[in-house]
């Protein structure tokens, strides 16, 4: 029997190997293995379970590392991904099939799913989807949807494995496997916390219990000095700059320690540092912190009630700002039409549960402060991190890592400031990572919304007037919110021509955590009330629900709600004719069978627009590209990739321009330092600004090298050993670059690409040009109601997208199973509540159960600015999926559900109100 | 910090770790470490995966019934292979949580943690399972219902722990259903669940029926008034009343309100009487 186990040295096998080691006695073994044993593919998303992206085998059979005592390995086997790969040919070509069928999207939780998959496939060769879906039901996934992953288990079987095709040159329009997909089936991407040096120290944040409270501080000096392994505490008097933080000028509003009012439950009041045990250690039950809880707004409702305190200054009834559109004369249209319908809607929040918290670590270096984090912002990062370390851009540099997962929520700071404060402070290395529940509390969500819509129309139903009025819970802080409340009057009217329109969006301060950027900027919940209204008018008019939004579909030529008018590639009627003969089949099977069991069975349809890039606001990327004096072509590819594929996308577009196959450039990622400023990923703006950057680095480097030899603009090259061979028609010329001079980034060549979507300002009317350009969708879903629990299922997805030009389809289709699965989430089960939801346990994303087989239609209608005539895709891609599944339900059971999510609880209440038994 | 790490190879010797000091009982740890957080360990760990004879489940001999020992899986109960009594209970183990949490989480621990949703309760209160205590120097037993007092708690005293679980014998051909709703697929944790185990006389009317519901009170309850009810009745004729319902006393909580729990019970006990009786064939 083992005793002071503590002090005795564990052994196990890990991926092959004997590992002997001293373990504190309650360890998990995930952290054993990702500190201790160095293996970093193991991934911690939760600490309790209910991710399962630290799933190892211990003795083949698949568990969760962060629910596994370290202890109880001994002498025990243990197998990881990156044992896996390296030892077991299966598993290796059921990582070659994740990758050839994009079944990793971000990589954080594919550890999880191969690890789990090769278990099965060990027992089961051969595996049907059910007993993938019951396999894989463990590990959460927020970027795929999930099909793609089952799809490459079943098929792992077949040989020879599906080789990447990357056969012909790899350019636009070709499905190549991801450029940077190996790495993420392998266990070898480094993700924000995997890149931390051994000895770093740790950094822990003190938050406020309560949603209001004010608070002083005690003696915190005395505090730490009798705690071993504390280095410093960090509060508010720690900031040599200013201590707020924000993204949008005008709206900087953020403490990154609060002075003395906590805003939100949550929000950060002191930062402790010190060493790996004592961290680990921690109790705050002492922390010299003295608390007066006040008064909390949680709704706008309660933040504008008579006595609702203020939340900040110069906003009178807590109204952070709002935003308008009005086109036509919407009172009159209204007085016109045949018939109206109105309704009122919510949404909840929406937590963005990336399976990867935010981590990094940051360290000084010759005077300047390096953080190494997740994130999908670096120059903003960068920009928020001058002001709060009172530091000019020369002395900061952000190493964008790996990143698990953005959605939004990653643009704004989290871990960074208090990695560079605590880094300045003690001149050592500082890391952290995010606890879920902190990372749940602390972080960005999409806005909770309320809605009050109407639309009226003629007999023939053609739409006359719409007007919109829809009110944003912002949280505590602004963060996005003016984003939201300025894109929703432009989008609400959907992509339909709508004569008369007035729209209004406020955003209301609360004592929430802040809601920001969250894929769509409020567009998805406008969408749930202008998408399901049209179906109330289709009904009452007895129209056709597919045929009343094809007559109203935008055209090239009509004006939107801004006035704007787009010659060209406006796919809207494209994709609602795409889901023609799924609409017409499922209607009729619907009349034609009856479902056992009382079942009630429904089809629906939802459409949705998106603006790529800021709107009427400058918008540039850049991008920059090289050749070597050994004759590599380099690509400073900034526009970072948080799973969706820009690092793909990107060099297909540059590689296609420039003149090579797509395999031969080389990738350097978004360090401030090196590669120049591709904007942020969000607003679904990468694939075409930096896409357009990307494709004018290319044809300028392309120009410099055909200019040398004088050769015609169709002349081939290739790069050969060392050599930059240009072919024009018969005559053949070799650029030997070792032979030219190096400028000072050590190219013999180089060319950077601009790129800033024409836009322009909006009047007081919302009137003028607010995106160069839109993209286009339509989803139809099929969903089975059990009215007598009122639990939902959807069983079919067929999503059509205009994308313009399709750079790379199996990526589309990434895009659009991942957009349809966080769409049906929000429909059916996703609700955050501050202090109440606080992790992935009462917080319920899909799983890869609750996931319907998708079928993507891609139209491609080219845009007039996109590269090769591409459209974003990011955002559009979950606009739909809500209101189709509401108006399934609708279909399905004649209620019409206008609170989101349709939790069993609703939807059955609903029900007996409408007298089902 | 001097806790310690036991992980005995003989019951015994686990007992004489719980004589001699308090310490944290680890069984599979699933719902252990979600509760620990990131707080540090106060006590010693006594982890009972290893102990001789505590793992697995086997029919004892003579009739006298079935034996789990405190040290087994969800997945060793979903994989053995049992009669059609312990088809509930089976089920319940391949909806609990999710493969990696079947994997190491035990029946025993689900009690033991006596949440009102543990969906290990029900099955096993219509099999009429009874714990199996071990301290230093004895053993007792107590029903189920008598083990679980209150949501979290049990009637172990500190220097105790279930050693195993007693099923006396189920009737013969006694079929079981489990039924567990919730807002997801897997991982999830149940709004309400019912089991039922039922016999049928040679008619195919129902002779005997145990019900009991999960997550509708602090500690799952058995429906004994419906069970008195749904005798000589035939599936189809199954209806769950009110009154059948009065002992539940179902919460409000972030899955569900009160009222629709009350609502879909009824429903659920009504479906998965109608498959247990189904299961007859
Ligand atoms: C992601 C996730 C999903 C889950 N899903 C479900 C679900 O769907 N349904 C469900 O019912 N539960 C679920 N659970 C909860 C948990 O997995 C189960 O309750 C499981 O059966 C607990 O068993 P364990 O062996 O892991 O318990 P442990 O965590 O080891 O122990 C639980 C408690 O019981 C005590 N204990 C354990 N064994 C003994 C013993 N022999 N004697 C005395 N005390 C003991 C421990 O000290 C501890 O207090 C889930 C948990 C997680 C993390």
């Amino acid at each position: 029997m083992d005793k002071r186990a503590g002090l005795d040295p564990l052994q196990f096998r890990l991926n092959g190997r004997t590992v002997l080691i001293e373990v504190a006695p309650d360890a998990r073994l995930s952290d054993v293995l990702r500190d201790d044993c160095g293996v970093k593919d193991v991934k911690v998303g939760c600490d309790a379970g209910d991710c399962g992206a630290c799933t190892v085998l211990v003795d083949g059979a698949p568990v969760c590392a962060c629910l596994t005592p370290a202890r109880r390995v001994e002498r025990q086997q243990i197998e990881t991904l990156s044992g896996l790969v390296k030892n077991d040919s299966l598993t290796r070509k059921l990582a070659a099939s994740f990758e050839a069928h994009g079944a990793a999207q971000c990589g954080i939780c594919t550890p999880g799913m191969i690890v789990s998959a090769s278990a099965l496939l060990r027992e089961v060769p051969e595996p049907t989807p059910d007993m993938v879906e019951d396999a894989l039901g463990g590990v959460l996934c927020r970027c795929t949807g999930y099909r793609k992953i089952i799809d490459a288990v079943v098929s792992t079987h077949r040989e020879p494995a599906p080789a990447p095709a990357l056969t012909g040159p790899g350019h636009t329009g070709a499905a190549i496997p991801r450029v940077d997909g190996n790495a993420k089936v392998s266990g070898r991407e480094r993700f924000g916390d995997d890149v931390a040096p051994p000895n770093a120290l740790h950094l822990r944040i003190v938050r406020s219990p309560y949603h209001h409270a004010r608070f002083t501080l005690g003696d915190i000096a005395g505090w730490a000095t009798r705690i071993p392994g504390i280095e410093t505490v960090l509060t508010a008097r720690d900031i040599p700059g200013r201590n707020l933080f924000g993204v949008i000028p005008g709206f900087i509003d953020q403490p990154v320690f609060a002075e003395s009012t906590c805003r939100f439950r949550g929000e950060a009041i002191a930062a402790i540092v010190g060493t790996a045990e004592a961290i680990a250690g921690l109790d705050l039950s002492g922390f010299p912190v003295t608390w007066t809880e006040l008064p909390a707004s949680l709704t706008p409702q309660e933040a504008q009630a008579p006595g609702a305190s203020l939340l900040h200054d110069g906003h009178a009834r807590n109204v952070m700002c709002g935003g308008f559109v009005s086109h036509g004369d919407a009172s009159a249209g209204f007085d016109g039409a045949d018939v109206t319908v109105a309704a009122e809607f919510s949404t909840a929040f929406v937590e963005h549960a990336y399976i990867e918290p935010e981590a990094g670590y940051a360290r000084v270096a010759d005077g300047r402060v390096e953080v190494f984090c997740c994130t999908q912002a670096p120059f903003m990062n960068l920009e928020g991190l001058m002001d709060i370390l009172a530091l000019p851009r020369s002395r900061i540099r952000i190493r964008p890592t790996g990143v698990g997962g953005g959605f939004g929520s990653k643009l704004d700071l989290t871990v960074q400031p208090y990695l560079a404060l605590a880094a300045l402070k003690t001149g050592r290395q500082v890391r952290m990572a995010y606890s879920r529940t902190e990372s749940m509390q602390s972080s960005t969500k999409r806005h909770p919304s309320r809605i009050s819509a109407r639309i009226g129309a003629d007999k023939d139903g053609t739409l006359r007037a719409m007007q919109f009025d829809g009110v944003f819970n912002t949280g505590a802080y602004a963060s996005w919110g003016p984003t939201v409340a300025n894109r929703v009057p432009i989008h609400a009217s959907g992509p339909y021509r709508i004569p008369n329109y007035r729209a209004e969006a406020q955003g209301v301060y609360t004592n929430c955590p802040p809601a920001g950027a969250f894929r769509g900027f409020g567009v998805p919940q406008s969408a749930v009330a202008q998408e399901s209204l049209l179906d109330m008018l289709a009904d009452k008019l007895g129209m056709d629900r597919l045929d009343l939004r094809i007559q109203n579909a935008l055209e090239n030529g009509v004006p939107t709600v801004c006035g704007q008018v787009f010659d060209t590639g406006v796919g809207i009627r494209a994709c609602l004719e795409a889901l023609r003969p799924a609409w017409q089949a499922e209607r009729q099977a619907l009349a034609a069978n009856r479902l056992p069991n009382g079942l009630l069975r429904g089809v629906g349809i939802g459409a949705g627009w998106y603006g790529c890039g800021n709107t009427s606001m400058p918008n540039p990327s850049t991008i920059k590209a090289g050749l070597t004096a050994d004759g590599t072509l380099v690509l400073h590819q900034g526009a970072v990739d948080i799973g969706q594929g820009s690092n793909t996308v990107i060099t297909q577009i540059f590689a296609r321009a420039f003149g090579v196959p797509t395999a031969s450039v080389r990738l350097l990622g978004g360090d401030t330092d090196f590669t120049p400023d591709a904007g942020k990923t969000s607003a679904s703006r990468q694939t075409f600004v930096s896409g357009n950057a990307a494709q004018r680095a290319g044809e300028g480097l392309r120009r410099q090298v055909l200019e040398r030899v004088n050769a015609s603009e169709t002349a081939q090259i290739s790069l050969e050993q060392g050599l930059i061979r240009v072919t024009d028609e018969d005559r053949t010329h070799d650029i030997v670059p070792a032979q030219l001079p190096t400028d000072e980034d050590g190219y013999v060549l180089q060319a950077e690409g601009y790129y800033d979507p024409p836009t322009a300002p909006l009047d007081k009317n919302g009137q003028g040009a607010p995106y160069a350009q839109f993209g286009y969708a339509a989803h139809l879903a099929v969903v089975e109601v059990d009215p007598a629990y009122g639990t939902s299922k959807v069983i079919r997805i067929v999503a059509a997208h205009d994308v313009g030009h399709a750079i790379n389809p199996l990526l589309v289709e990434g895009q659009i199973e991942g957009g349809v699965a966080q769409g049906l989430g929000m429909a059916l089960m996703e609700e955050y509540h501050p202090g109440r939801t606080e992790n992935l346990h009462d917080y319920l994303i899909p799983t890869i159960g609750d996931v319907p087989p998708i079928e993507t239609r891609i139209i491609e209608e080219p845009d007039a600015h996109g590269p090769y005539g591409a459209k974003g895709l990011g955002e559009h891609a979950l606009i739909p999926t809500a209101p189709a599944i509401l108006n399934a339900i609708a279909d399905a059971t004649g209620v019409r559900m206008t609170e989101l999510p349709v939790t069993p609880a609703r939807l059955r209440a609903k029900l007996r109100q409408a007298g089902h038994g | 910090m001097t806790a310690q790490y036991f992980m005995p190879t003989r019951l015994d010797e686990a007992l004489g770790v719980l004589a001699d000091r308090p310490a944290s009982i680890l069984a599979g740890g699933t719902d252990y470490y979600p509760a620990r957080g990131r707080q540090p360990e106060p006590r010693d760990l006594l982890d009972i995966s290893r102990v001789e004879g505590l793992r697995g489940i086997r029919a004892l001999p003579d009739g006298n019934g079935w034996h789990i020992g405190a040290a087994t899986t969800w997945s060793d109960i979903a994989a053995a292979d049992l009669p059609s009594a312990f088809a509930g209970l089976q089920s319940a183990a391949r909806e609990v949580g999710s493969r990696q949490i079947q994997n190491t989480g035990t029946v025993a621990g689900n009690l033991c943690n006596a949440s009102p949703a543990a969906d290990g309760v029900p099955p096993l209160l219509t099999l009429d399972a009874q714990v199996e205590i071990g301290r230093a120097g004895g053993t007792r037993r107590l029903a189920l219902g008598e083990f679980i007092t209150g949501v979290r708690q049990t009637a172990l005293a500190p220097d105790e722990m279930v050693i195993a679980l007693h099923i006396p014998s189920p009737a013969d051909r006694a079929a079981s259903a489990f039924h567990k709703l919730g807002a997801r697929k897997y991982l999830v944790i149940s709004i309400t669940m019912t089991a039922a185990l039922v016999s049928l006389d040679a008619n195919g009317r129902i002779a005997a029926a145990r019900v009991a519901v999960g997550a509708c009170s602090p500690v799952a309850q058995r429906l004994h008034a419906l069970e008195a009810d749904v005798i000589g009745k035939r599936g189809d004729e199954i209806t769950v009343t009110p009154d059948h319902l009065s002992c539940l006393s179902p919460i409000t909580d972030m899955r569900a309100d009160s009222a629709y729990r009350a609502d879909v019970v009824a429903e659920q006990a009504k479906r998965v009487l109608q498959q247990a009786v189904a299961a007859h064939g």
